[in-house]
């Protein structure tokens, strides 16, 4: 039975050879620890570029507006901002380990800083599952 | 930075993303990414006109 990999490999529009041997999660854990590393696993380049210069723009400026980091989970608001948080990976774990961020939002562009490091977080787990699906032939 | 420069930042960035995850060709991508900015930054200038006219 064919699966979509070998019928995009037939087609030619599935991930080049090279790209489809190793670990099939690897994409998707290198794309959420750092942004576009998944995309630059699977030989896109040019994806994984943009994907990174946003991802990291995003969350650089939220730091920039004194954006806050979730570092705890006291009610369902806080556990939701710490999950998009997370969805940052290394930015995230390396960020608080730098002490970045304010701990407190005080000015109202702080408050969207906030919301920029919570963005970047989300759309760096949909890269990753992007990445993914390249990786299985699900996506061209 | 202004409000404004933030909501186009914030719809630049969020656009390329949608772009390039939710389409599969370059050219499918590029129309996307450009309907989902003009999208976000229409609605944004949408709202600020609609909360304007209600506050007056």
């Amino acid at each position: 039975m064919a699966t979509a990999e070998n019928k995009n490999a037939a087609a030619g529009q599935g991930p080049q050879p090279g790209a489809t041997q190793g670990f099939v999660y690897l994409p998707l854990i290198a794309g959420w620890l750092v942004p576009g590393a998944g995309h630059f696993l699977l030989r896109k380049w040019g994806r994984g570029a943009l994907l990174a210069a946003s991802i990291l723009g995003m969350f650089g400026l939220g730091l920039a507006m004194q954006g806050k980091l979730y570092s705890n989970a006291h009610d369902i608001l806080d556990i939701l901002g710490l999950a998009g948080d997370l969805g940052n990976g290394l930015l995230y774990i390396f960020s608080r380990m730098l002490g970045l961020g304010a701990d407190q939002v005080q000015v109202t562009t702080a408050d969207y800083g906030t919301r920029f490091i919570v963005v970047a977080g989300l759309l760096n787990v949909i890269a990753a599952v992007d990445a993914h699906n390249l990786r299985t032939g699900r996506k061209a | 930075m202004t409000h404004f420069a933030a909501v186009l930042l914030f719809a630049l960035f969020a656009s390329i993303v949608f772009g390039i995850t939710q389409r599969e060709t370059p050219r499918r991508m590029i129309r996307y990414g450009i309907y989902c900015f003009v999208l976000f930054a229409g609605a944004a200038v949408a709202l600020s006109w609609l909360m304007f006219l209600i506050a007056r």
